[in-house]
């Protein structure tokens, strides 16, 4: 057995301090076993100890709240009973080093997460974001984490029904892949991870054990290097079609009464997930690992417990109800092994060949985790350009329209979504590509709206400002489906939490995010915390990931994007002050790449939110879309694009140019098509209501036209926005 | 008319095939891979997903299952067997349809709304179907249909083809070849027409909310014939 001592934990990611606490709290040396189990656990992928002293200032409650963070998803009830089980999870590190299985494996852990609550998965979404495009890994990166999260979700049977896209320089060595998942649960039916009982059964179900993943977790909270192909061997391997059975019979056995509590395992394996039941029942465990079915031979104890093989859950039962509950698992050809018991003692305690191979104290490994509050630096806002006049005498607005339109943020992603399996399930009502996917609720007339969002360009301008953004727009993708917000859930993808700016980008990211959400009653009821995301001392920008669900009561109401008849009206709701600086326009046009974001004014965001929702209940609405990046002109020529119709504008008016009008990235604004009859109508009730609103244009055949500025056909914007991507991934 | 609708361990599309039968008013019942008989059923249906895993080759492995000698035995007294995607795939593995599914030709899996030009009416899966071409939705990896010239000749001898790939107007040409299925193949039917393996789902077009409503027209025919 290997001699434990400083150096051989500083190998496992401890820090010197951190390992003489483990040998003060043990009054002893761990042995390997002890550190492995140590390591796992207090390593910031399981522990949260840069983050957990922020993380308790988020938002968390709300009426429509029944779990917020600390299970394996949050829980929001959407009434007549029904309860939606939703999460978003990173799988950053392991997508970088091995795209395919490592995007795959990400779609499977969060499935597990929500269906180990009871629920069953009804939507899948993903925000990923890559390199430049221009940057010789980002191509296959894209196609392999891609493949990765079709290949998992497609066999699972569950529908992906939307995402976002990303390209910026500041990921070429550490691409995001997050993945988030819905699942439908009766309110009185959810399962928790709390242990409860002693002397009852602890059950290992599903795949068998192998050595892959060993330190995964670790290998997610370590910075990369020019050796980060060695760390291949840590990259879990995925198996969908397992996990579809352990879906199966997990909610076949959970229709029954015999589950005490049940927990998937995922990062840092066995470890991790019965020292959570057990600490949370604050109970004792056992575990006789012998029992445990390996898939591999000679498996030490050591990996055993960390091994981060996939598709595996353990399950406290009821004492007596093992033969009920193997029956199942037999049918579905699972392994099923009762491995332990809860005992009183506090303690996890592992056997292995009939001796005791490690005892420890769960208190040590849980709450006597390091928590840190790191050093950390407050952004300035950054001044603001005032581009001069002369800069916009050369512009003319279609050639700026069509550059933007084949930016690699902008451009359509179909490539992407066509690979994956979006209407599987019978119930997906708005396909990737709108303003957010829509299932129903099956077998209801309830249907749930969920989207997944981020803004690092805006957050790495100013934080704070960037934090209340990306939940303003999450709120909006919401309302312009035509759903009530409900909740969040949010991946938070940061640098090295050691580097004070990086640390003052997540606090301040998400005092943002608290700020927002409490104003707007939208929670954040789970999510996780992705650090380190750095490779050769360069880290990525702040990238907050907020996945959104919101409900609409009635599915025949939803509003799509898609423009609907000509002569009706184009209004935009919420006012256009031509805020360009960090606009995909600037980047683009300008090449300039200062400046503050556009500023989140929570008032107006709530005010313009409700108006719509408002104009919705009253039948006003033939169709909506958020304006975001590239402005009112891009958001256009999407709606123009889904429906092939065109758009002709009205003059503006006013003390911005038609650049800063059309492309301007103001915040709170949607852009809705009414029925010119309801144009006077309309108009009054924006008016009573104080809203602010332009009219914008009218719906017209084929082209969008504004006086003699512009004029571009729908079929010349598809030459670029359809292509780009596609003709980017054949080269 | 009673269905009986085959679930395997990988099956996903098993309950989107069942609501839609029921829709049109089908009796429907669910029959697990493990068992041997089927209950008395006017049709069978073998749907979509990734039975066993799809592992070793799509469809191979349900194709030797052990309820899959009652399918066989089913088909051959006459009965009606409608094999979807994965169960397309699992009918050419028995042999009960000839051709195999490979990988799709740009190595891609595909999920959208297709058309496909209905190429046999006298059969009673499209009998008295009126549109000439419905708008459909497939979602696979491995749809792309081949056989032998022998076989192609055999079964376009025997008016075997059964649904083609096209665009709304109706031309099967290559442009409207989303997989790079031989002709433009999207189903086929076995000689005496009463086993159908497709490719396109008709289950997930059966409302207008979803991706269209095609789907209907054919489970309308199929229960009133």
């Amino acid at each position: 057995m290997v001699e434990v001592n400083e150096k051989i934990a500083i190998e496992h990611g401890l820090k010197k301090d951190e390992y003489k606490k483990i040998c003060d709290l043990l009054k002893r040396t761990p042995n390997i076993t002890e550190l492995g189990v140590f390591s796992a656990m207090w390593n910031e992928h399981c522990s949260y100890k840069s983050s957990r002293i922020h993380l308790k200032k988020l938002h968390t409650k709300g009426n429509k709240v029944i779990q917020g963070p600390g299970e394996n998803a949050g829980v929001v009830d959407i009434e007549d009973g029904d309860a939606i089980v939703f999460k978003i999870e990173s799988h950053n590190h392991p997508s970088f080093i091995e795209p395919y299985q490592g995007a795959a494996t990400g779609v499977g852990g969060i499935m597990r997460d929500v269906f180990t609550m009871g629920a069953r998965p009804i939507a899948n979404l993903n925000s990923i974001h890559f390199g430049s495009p221009d940057h010789e890994k980002t191509r296959n990166l894209l196609r392999g984490v891609v493949k990765g999260i079709g290949g998992y979700g497609n066999c699972i049977g569950v529908p992906t029904i939307a995402g976002q896209t990303c390209f910026d320089e500041s990921y070429n060595g550490n691409i995001l892949v997050n993945a988030m998942t819905l699942g439908l649960v009766n309110k009185n039916k959810i399962f928790y991870s709390k242990a409860a009982g002693i002397n009852k059964p602890v059950i290992y179900v599903g795949s068998k054990t192998g050595r892959d993943g060993i330190h995964g977790a670790s290998m997610a909270s370590a910075i990369f290097d020019d050796k980060i192909e060695e760390k291949k061997p840590t990259v879990q391997v995925g198996d969908p079609f397992t996990e579809k059975l352990l879906l199966e019979a997990c909610l076949e056995l959970m229709a029954g009464k015999s589950i005490i509590s049940i927990q998937d395992m995922g990062a840092a394996g066995l470890t991790s997930s019965s020292i959570e039941m057990a600490s949370k029942g604050d109970l004792g465990i056992e575990i006789n690992l012998s029992k445990v079915p390996c898939r591999e031979e000679k498996m030490t104890p050591y990996e055993i417990m960390l091994s981060e093989s996939q598709e595996r859950m353990l399950i406290v039962l009821e004492e007596g109800k093992e033969n009920e509950a193997k029956k199942i698992f037999d049918k579905w050809n699972l392994d099923f092994a009762v491995i332990g018991k809860t005992t009183n003692t506090k303690n996890i305690e592992l056997f292995f060949e009939n001796i005791k191979v490690a005892e420890i104290p769960i208190d040590f490994l849980a709450e006597n985790a390091p928590m840190y509050d790191r050093k950390w630096v407050k952004a300035t806002l950054p001044k603001e350009n005032n581009f001069s006049k002369d800069l916009f005498k050369s512009l003319n607005l279609s050639d700026c329209l069509n550059k933007i339109l084949i930016d690699p943020n902008i451009a359509d992603k179909e490539w992407i979504w066509d690979q994956y399996d979006h209407t599987v399930m019978g119930d997906t009502i708005q396909k990737p590509g709108g303003n957010a996917g829509v299932v129903r609720v099956h077998g209801t007339k309830k249907a749930v709206a969920a989207a997944v969002d981020s803004s690092a360009t805006y957050c790495y301008a100013h934080p704070l400002t960037g934090g209340k953004q990306v939940v303003c727009e999450s709120w909006r993708n919401m309302i312009s489906v035509g759903a009530k917000p409900i909740a969040i859930t949010n991946c938070l993808n940061f640098g090295n939490p050691e580097k004070e700016k990086n640390m003052g980008e997540f606090v301040e990211c998400v005092k943002g995010i608290t700020e927002a959400s409490k104003y707007l009653n939208y929670p954040v009821v789970s999510g996780n915390v992705s650090f380190y995301n750095e490779t050769k001392d360069k880290g990525i920008k702040p990238t907050p990931s907020i996945g959104g669900i919101g409900l609409l009561s009635d599915y025949k109401k939803m509003l799509t994007m898609e423009l609907k008849n000509e002569g009706n009206y184009l209004l935009i709701i919420g006012k256009t002050e031509g805020h360009l600086d960090q606009s995909i326009f600037a980047r683009n046009i300008f090449s300039n790449f200062n400046g503050p974001p556009p500023e989140i004014n929570l008032f107006n965001e709530k005010q313009n939110g409700m108006c719509i929702l408002n104009l919705k209940k009253d039948n006003l609405l033939e169709s909506c879309h958020d304006v975001s990046l590239g402005g009112i002109l891009t958001a256009i020529a999407k709606m123009s694009v889904k429906s092939d119709k065109g758009v002709k504008l009205f003059p503006i008016d006013g003390l911005v140019n038609k650049f800063e009008y059309f492309f301007g990235e103001d915040q709170g604004r949607y852009i809705i098509e009414i029925k010119a009859e309801n144009l006077e109508k309309l108009e009054n009730k924006l008016k009573k209501d104080s809203i602010h609103y332009d009219k914008l244009g009218m719906v017209e055949s084929d082209k969008i036209t504004y006086g003699n500025d512009l004029k571009i056909s729908i079929d010349d914007i598809k030459e670029g926005y359809k292509k780009w991507l596609k003709e980017y991934m054949v080269n | 008319m009673k269905s009986s609708v085959i679930i395997f361990p990988g099956s996903n599309c098993d309950r989107d095939m069942d609501v839609a039968l029921k829709k049109f008013g089908f009796e429907n019942q669910m029959v697990w891979h493990n068992d041997t008989d089927i209950p008395k059923s006017d049709l069978i249906v073998l749907p979509g997903g990734f039975s066993y895993g799809d592992y070793l080759r799509c469809g191979s492995i349900a194709g030797k299952s052990r309820i899959i000698k009652s399918v066989i035995d089913f088909a051959n007294s006459g009965g009606l067997v409608l094999g979807i995607c994965n169960g397309f795939q699992i009918l050419t593995e028995t042999g009960l349809l000839p051709g195999i599914l490979q990988q799709n030709k740009y190595l891609n899996f595909i999920c959208k709304n297709v058309f496909v030009k209905i190429k046999n009416k006298e059969n009673k899966y499209f009998k008295n179907i009126k549109k000439e071409v419905l708008e459909l939705h497939i979602a696979h990896n491995e749809g792309n249909y081949f056989c032998s010239n022998d076989e192609l000749k055999s079964i376009e001898d025997n008016d075997q083809i059964a649904v083609t790939y096209c665009d709304h107007k109706g031309n099967d040409d290559e442009i409207n070849n989303p997989n790079g299925a031989l002709k433009n193949i999207a189903g086929v039917f076995s000689k005496n027409k009463n086993i159908l393996g497709m490719m396109p789902h008709p289950e997930r077009m059966i409302d207008p909310f979803l991706s269209g409503e095609d789907g209907s027209l054919f489970f309308k025919n199929l229960i009133e014939n």
